[in-house]
């Protein structure tokens, strides 16, 4: 075993692993994730702390990650590599190790023009691949990205990325997943699925190069709450793909936020019946206390206990 | 044929609507013009094929620069007529004299200072 | 060609309110090229100041010029004599033609009329496209002859990345996805085997980030 972590622990032993994510809060207090973190923690095997997501100045993933863990859940700390170059990345990293986190996803992250500082510079001194590359390199090696080495506590993260099967080219998405794990991924996080038959072809382009037996592939999903974030997600997000039939279902919906979890549950009963797949991601934008009715109906609770 | 037109208009010909410039039209007012019109050849008649739509650009061009400098940009147009539509000329510089009175003199004649220009020579 | 674009008029206007006389230097180098800064357009600079001046009352001369370029000593040389009676010295070269006039004539007034904007070629007349990120290590071989440092919006060296749809960037449907585009020139030249090499991470300090760049050639150096 080559990190502490839990998540690494059940994937490894073969369990169909349950992530979700918590978005840290536009201001100073840790009320809300600790309370989201309190409610998650026995229903998920680990939880994602976003990192300033779309590009909007949040509540910093490493701290948040350290009031998660006092709460008795693993968190996944995102990096993305659009603010911090890389002394910065490392000197967190480093702090965020230190701090008990295991888990590291690594991301580009989305452009500064999407978030609330537009005028910012950024940064993309190393791109997410590279990330990867380096984090592997500095526990597998002991070296810095420089390449001096470290002489001990060389930090021993799990090392994720993720894959977003609705971008394009399409035919290069599975290529790219690849060369992420030759450059040292251990587990994947998708964009969330709505178009279920993309999905699957790309996973029958996974299984061709054989690459579902490397890496562990976390499909995400995100129970919407009304026609209209469907709407959003298609139209004014790019690497998305939301079929009009999700939006249609959804518009009729006597209860649109009831049906946005039957949605949401469908979709992973269907995603646990694809080879390859070994667990789910569950993005409920905003909306964090509907996850463990979904955890629950979709048959994977309780969640397995690993030592 | 001889048509009645605002005697206040000082013709300036050029070969074709297509080889008005920038400085043409900003001297116009530099030396005291109230008003600028461009009387170019109708759409798609233009000898040079593309002459008057150039002008036409240009002219709303210096229009807009015209409304930066707080000159206003009302004060110059464009016009399209062929040579043959003498009544159009007339009809056209009574409609843009009738403006420009509209719109009163020149501002730049009120306080003309002489123009200052100096042209050094490229080295 | 090094493209800029004029400042507001009035942006122009307020860093010489207190100037009573002024030279206007264009540059016929790339910035006449695209249109911003060269004989014409100076012209027309120094008249719209003069218009603007003359309708505050408080007007302005001006002198005008176009070196053959800023940016070499030997053609600031000349205006010396221009120079001497102006308060101020509107540059309408890019940024490098600025600070050469103000290192000449050190105590004169020096100031930008333009935008400096970027490096690229006209796609069409009247339209101009940024091309190189002047990142001092070209890595153009590598990726199909586009450039990702400053056509890829986050400048990725193993894209592309999750934002990519339909050929364009997440950043603009009007903006091409430049890893689209490297994607399909090497699929195109039977080369996409090349694009499963991870990059290294780039040395910016060839870039701008290792400070102020200088090119040495000795031997065409005289003396």
């Amino acid at each position: 075993m080559k990190t502490e972590s839990k998540l690494q622990k059940l994937l490894d032993s073969g369990h169909f692993a349950v992530t979700a994510e918590i978005g840290p809060p536009k201001h100073a207090s840790a009320h809300g994730i600790r309370h989201h973190a309190q409610m998650l923690k026995d229903y998920v095997d680990a939880t994602n702390i976003t990192d300033c997501q779309t590009a909007i100045v949040r509540l910093s993933s490493i701290a948040s990650a350290v009031h998660i863990l006092d709460c008795g859940l693993e968190p996944i700390v995102q990096m993305t590599c659009r603010d911090r170059n890389r002394i910065a990345i490392q000197s967190d990293l480093l702090g965020a190790y230190s701090l008990g986190v295991r888990n590291l996803l690594c991301l580009s992250g989305d452009h500064q023009k999407f978030g609330n500082e537009p005028s910012a510079k950024n940064v993309y001194d190393i791109d997410s691949i590279q990330l990867i590359y380096l984090m592997r390199r500095m526990r597998d090696e002991k070296l810095f990205f420089s390449g001096e080495p470290i002489k001990e506590h060389e930090p021993r993260f799990f090392i994720g990325a993720v894959a977003n099967p609705f971008a394009d080219p399409f035919e290069f998405r599975v290529a790219r997943l690849e060369k992420k794990v030759e450059a040292g991924a251990e587990f994947i996080q998708t964009q969330c699925i709505f178009d279920m038959e993309r999905f699957e072809r790309f996973m029958e382009m996974v299984r061709e190069r054989g690459i579902h037996e490397r890496v562990h592939i976390l499909a995400g999903v995100t129970p919407l709450k009304s026609w209209r974030a469907a709407k959003y997600l298609q139209t004014s997000v790019s690497g998305m793909i939301v079929p009009d039939d999700i939006v249609e279902r959804l518009k009729k919906a006597d209860d649109p936020k009831r049906e946005g979890i039957e949605i949401c549950i469908e979709q992973i009963k269907h995603i646990r019946t694809i080879p390859g797949v070994h667990g789910v991601h569950i993005m409920a934008i905003a909306w964090e206390e509907v996850v463990p009715e979904i955890v629950e109906r979709s048959g994977l609770y309780p969640r397995p206990k690993v030592e | 044929m001889r048509l009645q037109y605002s005697s206040n208009i000082r013709i300036i010909e050029m070969p074709c609507s297509g080889t008005i410039d920038h400085r043409v039209l900003l001297q116009a007012f530099e030396d005291g013009a109230d008003g600028v019109f461009v009387a170019g050849c109708m759409e798609g008649d233009c000898h040079f094929q593309k002459g008057n739509y150039r002008a036409k650009k240009r002219v709303n061009a210096v229009k807009k620069l015209l409304d930066e400098i707080g000159l206003g940009g009302d004060r110059l147009e464009m016009y399209n007529l062929s040579a043959a539509m003498g009544p159009r000329f007339a009809e056209i510089a009574n409609e843009m004299t009738e403006r420009i009175r509209q719109l009163g003199p020149s501002p730049l004649r009120k306080n003309k200072a002489g123009t200052s220009r100096k042209e050094g020579d490229v080295a | 060609m090094i493209i800029a674009q004029q400042k507001p008029i009035k942006d122009i206007a307020a860093m010489i309110e207190d100037c009573k006389k002024v030279l206007l230097v264009g540059c016929a180098g790339c910035v006449t090229v695209c249109l911003s800064g060269g004989e014409k357009e100076t012209e027309v600079l120094a008249s719209s100041l003069r218009i603007m001046r003359r309708l505050q009352g408080n007007p302005l001369e001006t002198v005008t010029i176009t070196a053959t370029r800023q940016c070499d000593p030997e053609y600031i040389e000349p205006l010396e004599n221009l120079v001497k009676d102006v308060d101020a010295i509107i540059s309408l070269a890019c940024g490098v033609g600025v600070q050469y006039l103000a290192e000449r004539f050190h105590d004169k007034w020096v100031v930008p009329a333009q935008n400096t904007m970027f490096v690229g070629g006209s796609r069409t007349h009247g339209v101009w496209e940024e091309r190189c990120g002047l990142c001092g290590d070209c890595i153009l071989h590598r990726t199909g002859g586009i450039c990702p440092i400053i056509r890829c919006s986050k400048s990725i060296l193993n894209g592309p990345c999750g934002g990519s749809q339909y050929g364009k960037c997440e950043i603009s449907k009007d903006v091409d996805c430049a890893w689209q585009l490297i994607y399909d020139r090497m699929k195109a030249l039977g080369k996409l085997d090349k694009l499963m090499e991870i990059q290294p991470p780039k040395d910016w300090s060839k870039s701008r980030d290792g400070g102020p760049r200088k090119a040495i050639r000795e031997d065409v150096m005289i003396g």
